[in-house]
C-alpha cells in the first residue's frame, strides 16, 4: 500500500462515520438512493396497512427489505455489506435494539444482523435510523441477489492475494434493485474471497468467486457455481478457472440470465441454481452460460479499471504506525498470563502490517447464545473499535466479530476489556465456537430448537483446557433441513428433526466449508437432546483416544473412518 | 384490462384473439398465441391491422426470433407476479434480437415492478381492474438511481454508482 493510500481519509467523513474504517464510504448518490428506497417501503407498508396490498403481494416486497414474519413477531435482517461496519453503525444497532427490540441483536452466518422482535409499523422509522448511518435491509431476503459476503480478514490478511472488498462493493451496487433479477426462481447468494485460505465458505454459495492473479499479475476470478446446503446439499462446481477482471459483471449477468430463464419454478425445494446445475450437468450449464455470454454486447458490461479506481477511492486507508514486527509488550504478556496467551493462540491472526494483528471476538461465551450481542455490549465494542481499530468492526460467517487493525502492543488491554463484557473467551475455531440457526425459538420453519442445544454443548465443554486439548473442531447446528446453521459442513453437524412430534437431532461427521469443501455423512438414527450431548462427548472421546501426532479431528476421522465413532455412540442402543 | 403506457392510462386498440376466435375486421390489430401464429401465419401477416404475439412465461423468444418483423407487439405473460422470467425475455428481445416494437406485460404484475419492467424493455402493462393507475405513474418516479446497465439505460458500467435518472428509452 502506498503511503498516500494508507493515510487516505474519505472527506468529508461520511455522516460522521469514522473516516478510516475500511468500509465503502457512501456519496450523495448512494444517500439519495437510500432515502428514496426508504420512502418507497414506507408507502408499501401504508398500502399494506390500508388493505391495498394483499399479504401475498406484500410478502416479496417486505422480504426484499429484509422483513420476515416469524413465530412470534417480525424479524428485520439488516445488510452488513461483506461484513464490515463502523463503530457508529454498531452504536446505531444498539439504539435500535433498545428502542424497538428487546435490547439485543443477533449476528448471522451471512454476516448480517437480525432483530427478532420488530413491529411492522415501526419498520419505516427503523429504516430511517439505519439510513442515517448509511445502512439498510435491502435484499437480505427474497428471491433476489442477496447481500454479498466475503472474507472477514479482507484487506488485512497476511495470506491475501487480492483485496476482495472492492469487487464485493461492485457486486453490491450492481445487484441493488437489479431490474432483471429481482424475481428469480429462488434466492441467490454470492461469496467472494481473495486468499488461498477460504474464510468465506465460497463452496456452499450459488456463486463463489476466488479473486487471484495470473503470471503477469492481472486480476481474474475462479468462478464456482451451484453450491448450497438445504435439503439437497451440493459443493459448488468450477465454471471458469480464470475470468478476466473486466468481464466479471458480464459473466455474472450471463449466469443469472440462464438461471432466471431455466431455473425451476414448479417446486420451491428444487428452485435453487444448484438443482439446475445438477440436472443439466456442469458442462451443459457452462455451455448455456458461454452461449449467452457470447451473444452479449460485452462492452456495455465491461468493468473498466477506471470504475474500480472510483470504487477503491471510496474506501479509506488506515494510517498505520511504523512498528517493529514483533511486539515486546505482547511477548511479555503472553509469558506472564496463560489465559491471555491462550486467547492469542486461538483468537489472534497475522496481519500483513508489521506490529499489527487481527483479533477475533467470539460471540460464544459458555452457555451463551451464538451471535447474540446486547445493546450495552454493542456500545462497548464500538468504543473498543474506536480506541484500537480505527473505528471498524467486522462480522464473520461464523457469527463472531473481528477488530482487524489492532496494534500488537494493545492486545493485552483489548483482551481485558473484552473479558469485562463477557467476550474474552479463547475459543475461536474450537468446539464451543458453534454456529447455530435461530431454530424453533424463533423460526416458523424449524423442527427443533437450536439455541438451547448450542448453550448446553458450550456448557458441557466450557473447560478451556479441554477445549484447547481437543483443538480445531467445528460444530454447526440447524433446526431444520433448510440448513441455515450449515450443519452439512460442520466437522460435527447437528440437524434438528421432528421424530413423531418430539424434537430430535441427527448427527453428521466430516463436513467442511474450508478450501476443500465436504458434506458430512449421517452417523445414525436421530437422538434426543440429552443423547446428543453424550454422543458429542463420545465422538470427542474416540478422537482423543485414537489421534496421532498433530492430527486434527477431521484428520483422524479421515484416517479411521466413521465406524469407531458410530459404534461408540450407538453402543448403548 | 386498463392499459398503462409511459405511466399513463391509454386506450387499448388491440384485440386478444382466442385460438378458435374468428378474425375481426381486417384493420383491427390482434394479439394471438404463439401456436395460432405458427398455424395461421400466412393469413395473419396478410391483414392490414397490426399483429401481436402472446408468449407464455415458459415460451422462449427464440421461437419467434425468425419472425420478429411480423410483429408490432409482443405480449409477455406474468402468470404470477413472482414469476420473473418475463424480465429476462423482454431484455433478450431488445438486447439480443433488436426488437423495437411494443412489448406488453400481461397477467399479474405489481406497480412496484413497473420501473424494473420498463428498464428491461417493457413498454406497456395491462393492470388488474379496480387498481389505482396513479400507483403505476408514481412508480416511475420512486427510484431515480440506477446502479446497473439496462436496455433502457444506462448502456455502460462507466457510471456504475453514479447514474441518476433512468432514461425510458424503450
Amino acid at each position: 500500500m502506498s503511503p498516500s493510500a494508507a493515510a487516505r481519509q474519505i472527506d468529508p467523513p461520511a455522516n460522521g462515520l469514522p473516516s478510516h474504517a475500511g468500509i465503502y464510504h457512501y456519496d450523495q448518490v448512494d444517500r439519495d438512493f437510500l432515502k428514496e428506497r426508504v420512502e418507497q417501503f414506507r408507502r408499501q407498508v401504508a398500502r399494506r396497512l390500508a388493505g391495498e396490498l394483499t399479504e401475498d403481494e406484500f410478502k416479496p416486497l417486505r422480504l426484499m427489505n429484509g422483513l420476515y414474519l416469524q413465530l412470534h413477531a417480525y424479524m428485520l435482517r439488516i445488510a452488513v455489506p461483506y461484513g464490515i461496519l463502523t463503530s457508529r453503525q454498531v452504536r446505531q444497532f444498539g439504539r435500535i435494539a433498545r428502542q424497538y427490540d428487546k435490547g439485543f441483536g443477533h449476528f448471522t452466518t451471512r454476516q448480517n444482523l437480525q432483530f427478532n422482535w420488530i413491529k411492522l409499523v415501526d419498520v419505516p422509522a427503523i429504516l430511517d435510523l439505519l439510513a442515517e448511518v448509511d445502512m439498510h435491509a435491502i435484499q437480505t431476503s427474497g428471491n433476489c441477489i442477496r447481500n454479498v459476503t466475503s472474507d472477514q480478514f479482507a484487506g488485512v490478511a497476511s495470506d491475501e492475494v487480492v483485496d476482495p472488498r472492492h469487487y464485493a462493493e461492485v457486486l453490491r451496487q450492481w445487484s441493488t434493485l437489479h431490474p432483471e433479477f429481482s424475481f428469480l426462481p429462488r434466492k441467490f447468494k454470492i461469496a467472494i474471497t481473495g486468499s488461498s485460505a477460504d474464510r468465506a465458505a465460497i463452496c456452499i454459495h450459488d456463486v463463489g468467486l476466488i479473486a487471484k492473479r495470473d503470471a503477469e499479475g492481472a486480476v481474474g476470478f475462479e468462478v464456482y457455481v451451484g453450491g448450497g446446503l438445504g435439503r439437497t446439499p451440493f459443493i459448488a462446481k468450477k465454471l471458469r478457472d480464470f475470468l478476466p477482471e473486466d468481464e466479471l459483471i458480464a459473466y455474472l449477468e450471463a449466469v443469472l440470465r440462464v438461471y432466471n430463464a431455466y431455473g425451476r419454478r414448479d417446486n420451491i425445494y428444487k428452485a435453487r441454481i444448484k438443482i439446475l446445475v445438477h440436472e443439466l450437468g456442469i458442462d451443459a450449464f457452462r455451455d448455456e452460460v458461454e452461449a449467452e455470454f457470447a451473444r452479449m454486447p460485452v462492452a456495455q458490461y465491461r468493468l473498466e479499471p477506471a470504475i474500480l479506481d472510483g470504487i477503491r477511492a471510496r474506501f479509506a486507508g488506515q494510517p498505520y504506525e511504523a512498528l517493529e514486527p514483533i511486539s515486546g509488550v505482547l511477548a511479555r504478556a503472553r509469558l506472564e498470563d496463560q489465559a491471555f496467551n491462550r486467547w492469542v493462540r486461538t483468537n489472534v491472526a497475522a496481519h500483513r502490517q508489521p506490529g499489527y494483528a487481527i483479533a477475533t471476538i467470539t460471540l460464544k461465551p459458555a452457555g451463551g447464545i451464538p451471535g447474540d450481542v446486547s445493546a450495552d455490549q454493542m456500545d462497548a465494542i464500538a468504543d473498543l473499535a474506536d480506541r484500537y481499530s480505527f473505528g471498524e468492526i467486522r462480522v464473520t460467517h461464523e457469527q463472531n466479530l473481528v477488530l482487524a487493525h489492532v496494534r500488537q502492543d494493545d492486545l493485552p488491554a483489548l483482551w481485558t476489556a473484552l473479558a469485562d463484557i463477557g467476550f474474552g473467551e479463547a475459543n475461536s475455531g474450537l468446539i464451543t465456537d458453534i454456529i447455530a440457526c435461530p431454530g424453533l425459538d424463533y423460526c416458523a420453519l424449524a423442527n427443533a430448537r437450536s439455541i438451547p442445544l448450542a448453550q448446553r454443548i458450550s456448557e458441557r465443554f466450557a473447560d478451556l483446557d479441554r477445549q484447547h486439548d481437543i483443538g480445531e473442531l467445528k460444530i454447526k447446528i440447524s433446526g431444520c433441513i433448510n440448513a441455515c446453521g450449515h450443519h452439512h459442513v460442520g466437522h460435527i453437524g447437528i440437524l434438528g428433526v421432528d421424530k413423531k412430534g418430539v424434537e430430535a437431532y441427527q448427527l453428521t461427521l466430516g463436513g467442511s466449508a474450508a478450501e476443500v469443501g465436504a458434506i458430512g455423512d449421517i452417523l445414525g438414527p436421530a437422538l434426543s437432546a440429552d443423547e446428543t450431548l453424550d454422543a458429542i462427548d463420545a465422538v470427542v472421546g474416540i478422537y482423543l483416544d485414537r489421534r496421532q501426532d498433530g492430527e486434527r479431528f477431521l484428520d483422524t476421522l479421515a484416517r479411521i473412518g466413521h465406524t469407531p465413532f458410530k459404534d461408540k455412540v450407538y453402543a448403548a442402543h | 384490462m386498463p392499459l398503462i403506457d409511459s405511466g399513463k392510462l391509454v386506450d387499448d386498440a388491440w384485440v386478444r384473439l382466442g385460438d378458435d376466435d374468428a378474425l375481426p375486421a381486417a384493420d383491427v390489430p390482434v394479439i394471438v398465441s404463439l401456436s395460432r401464429f405458427q398455424k395461421d401465419r400466412a393469413t395473419l401477416v396478410g391483414r392490414n391491422g397490426g399483429l401481436g404475439v402472446w408468449l407464455a412465461s415458459n415460451q422462449h423468444p427464440k421461437d419467434i426470433a425468425d419472425h420478429l418483423a411480423d410483429f408490432a407487439l409482443v405480449a409477455l405473460d406474468f402468470p404470477k407476479f413472482r414469476d420473473g422470467r418475463g424480465f429476462t425475455i423482454a431484455r433478450e428481445l431488445r438486447e439480443h434480437l433488436g426488437y423495437r416494437g411494443v412489448i406488453r406485460a400481461t397477467g399479474h404484475t405489481l406497480p412496484d415492478q413497473y420501473l424494473a419492467l420498463v428498464r428491461c424493455g417493457v413498454s406497456q402493462v395491462e393492470i388488474p381492474e379496480g387498481r389505482d393507475p396513479a400507483l403505476w405513474a408514481h412508480a416511475l418516479t420512486e427510484i431515480s438511481t440506477a446502479y446497473q446497465v439496462s436496455v433502457a439505460g444506462p448502456l455502460s458500467m462507466a457510471r456504475l454508482s453514479r447514474h441518476k435518472k433512468t432514461e425510458h428509452a424503450a
